[in-house]
């Protein structure tokens, strides 16, 4: 198979220049009899599957469960959900191939998103993502991506580590934001979304306290 | 200053939780609600005044109006994939007060006639999604939600439903695709969603927001809620200020007060030493204001007046450090990177605006590439599904608009230096040709 050759600059998803290989038949509705599927994964997927009127809902959420497992959508994955789904793998493909945090290439555990959008760039967010990629470059464990705006331009520049909300951050807090992120600690707690107050002086009463970080896992 | 009706004592502790919601009259506007017919509910949804707060601010009450009467399956979506730049309101509303939104959707719910519910939130807000997740628990423990809601003869379902990063899915179409399990692509309207949207069956969507208004609505009626704000913008509004600001965050502001009070008044105005360049008053998708527009009033209408719009009510502070070429790029790139690419003027437009202004930061381009590259935007706007090739062409028209004369000069300053890096460029090779020939 020849690749595309890509145009510079271009953003597009992923895997748009990758050819169809016309060699092969079509991939099929995986049989259930031949098709291994951890019961695990099987269960997240049904119960998913039975929340909607129409079984096609649960592809993004049985998406996430099998990225969750096998890490990224690789075509094992998709090939379990395929099989409980009852659908073909092409129309999972499609699914995942649309999506910005449904990965179609193996990718480290621990993803940082580092919003370059407006608000963030406006405030340093480049500089952040190229010390970023410094500090993790050849480090396997890190998925580290520049993201579109993820809604907390109040804390710009920030970022989104495993899912957790941190900013604003400086360059001086990427030591620390990687560490706790190795170690599974709470990635710089004091710095977390959940322990903001809201910015409106008119909105509370009376003084409140800050909530509590979040636990580890997340 | 009005009373906060949504960020009232947002902080406080527990109030995720039923019982602290509850223990501040939480869900009374639920039972009042169902003490009355849907054609009431409605009644008083019409008679507030209440535009839809995602962004197109189309009036709630007529969006219910539309859904057709009779016995058959009908949807209500709440559209929490809130993605547009600058927009953080929905967030901390559903992060700190999950309950006012389900209650709301409770009884959106009833006046529609819908018996199914979605909250699609965009896949990036886990800590807000797990907040919800908890939050519906105890709602339908409570049986605010499931079956007979308080024993009523309306039932109601409702599914939190997480996105996996895609701005499209905010449109309305698109997240219906979404929700169905296939890409996010928006579909051709008509049909409207109202006719035939999720599941091809009758469907309400609402932004957070406008859906989490709802109770304070019932409570204090339809007219009363008008009475706040302006005439056609009634009511207070979730506000997210960013950017260069010195205190960035929401704040919630009656409808139609001027636009400097905000940005000046609760936001503190740009940082000491210096001045606003320009401000987007709703988003990035908003055409770009300039510092004497600070004192239009910020309410639908008036922005429309000024050339620009409300939108999600997020305002992007730009001060006079940024070059606007910078600025139109991290636009126009943004646009491109989520256009879904089903039509062409809006895949292929926001991809050569990027392309255009990538010339002039390299120095290619001529002033009459302006030209084009407004012409470009010109041939976006109308001509798609949705209006997302259009978001990204009304701001970088008004920029070109607004700021011609700086474009000019960067496309000078870059052309005279490209070409004196070439002089000296061809100055070296000459003298090592020279050289080599001796």
């Amino acid at each position: 198979m020849t690749t595309v050759p890509r145009l510079p600059g271009s953003t597009r998803a992923s895997g748009w220049d990758e050819p169809a290989d016309l060699t092969k038949d079509p991939a099929l509705i995986p049989d259930p009899a031949t098709t291994d599927v951890p019961a695990e994964l099987r269960k997240q997927i049904e119960d998913a599957m039975a929340l909607y009127p129409e079984r096609h809902s649960a592809a993004i959420p049985a998406l996430h469960a099998a990225q969750e497992l096998h890490g990224w959508c690789s075509p094992e994955a998709i090939e379990q959900v395929a099989c409980v789904m009852q659908v073909t793998p092409a129309y999972l493909d499609s699914v995942a191939s649309f999506y910005d945090m449904l990965e179609k290439q193996p990718v480290g555990r621990h993803s940082v998103y580092v919003c370059t959008n407006i608000s963030c760039s406006l405030r340093g967010a480049d500089a952040l993502l190229a010390t970023l990629q410094e500090a993790t470059e050849g480090d396997g464990d890190f998925n580290l991506r520049s993201f579109e705006c993820l809604g907390a331009c109040d804390l710009a520049p920030m970022a989104s580590v495993d899912g957790v909300y941190v900013g604003p951050l400086e360059l001086s807090d990427v030591p620390q934001l990687l560490d706790d992120t190795r170690a599974g600690r709470p990635v710089l707690p004091e710095k977390q979304l959940a322990t903001k107050l809201v910015a409106d002086p008119n909105a509370n009463s009376q003084e409140f306290p800050r909530h509590a970080p979040e636990d580890g896992k997340r | 200053m009005s009373d906060m009706l949504l960020f009232k004592d947002i902080d406080e502790p527990g109030l995720n939780t039923l019982s602290v919601y509850e223990a501040r009259g939480g869900y009374a506007s639920l039972r009042k609600a169902l003490a009355t017919t849907p054609e009431q509910v409605l009644e008083q949804l019409e008679a507030s005044g209440l535009r839809g707060r995602g962004g197109a601010g189309f009036q709630m009450g007529k969006k219910v109006s539309f859904l057709p009467k009779g016995q058959m399956s009908k949807y209500l979506v709440c559209n929490a994939d809130e993605s547009e730049p600058g927009t953080f309101k929905d967030r901390e509303l559903m992060q700190k007060n999950p309950h006012v939104l389900i209650e709301g959707i409770a009884i959106a719910a009833y006046a529609a006639g819908a018996d199914r519910s979605f909250i699609y939130i965009r896949g990036e807000y886990v800590l807000q999604a797990d907040v919800l997740d908890a939050a519906l628990v105890e709602a339908r423990e409570a049986g605010y939600i499931g079956d007979r809601v308080l024993d009523s003869e309306h039932s109601l379902s409702l599914v939190i439903h997480r996105g996996a990063g895609a701005y499209i899915c905010g449109e309305e179409t698109g997240l219906l695709d979404s929700l169905e399990g296939k890409r996010g692509n928006p579909r051709l309207k008509p049909p409207f969603p109202a006719n035939q949207g999720l599941y091809q069956g009758p469907t309400l969507i609402n932004n957070v927001e406008t859906l989490s208004t709802v109770p304070t609505i019932i409570a204090m009626g339809g007219e009363q809620y008008a009475k706040i704000g302006v005439e056609s913008s009634t009511g207070t509004k979730l506000v997210s200020i960013s950017g260069h600001i010195q205190r960035p965050g929401n704040y919630e502001i009656e409808l139609g007060i001027p636009s400097r009070e905000i940005i000046y008044g609760l936001a503190g105005g740009p940082p000491e030493g210096s001045e606003i360049k320009c401000w987007f008053p709703g988003g990035s998708s908003s055409p770009v204001l300039l510092p004497d527009d600070l004192d239009v009033p910020y309410d639908f209408d008036s922005m429309a007046k000024a050339g620009s719009m409300l939108g999600s009510g997020a305002i992007i502070v730009v001060d006079d450090s940024t070059p606007i070429v910078d600025l139109a790029l991290k636009v126009a790139k943004f646009y491109r990177h989520e256009s879904c690419g089903k039509c062409t003027p809006c895949r292929e437009g926001t991809n050569w605006t990027v392309k255009m202004l990538e010339r002039i930061d390299s120095g290619e381009a001529t002033p009459m590439d302006l030209d084009i590259m407004a012409s470009v935007q010109d041939h976006i706007i109308g001509n798609c599904l949705c209006v997302l090739g259009d978001a990204m062409a009304m701001p970088i028209g008004s920029m070109i608009a607004k700021f011609r004369a700086e474009f000019e000069q960067h496309i000078e300053m870059a052309r005279a230096r490209e070409e004196a890096t070439l002089v000296g460029a061809a100055v070296g090779v000459g003298a090592a040709t020279a050289g080599s020939t001796h």
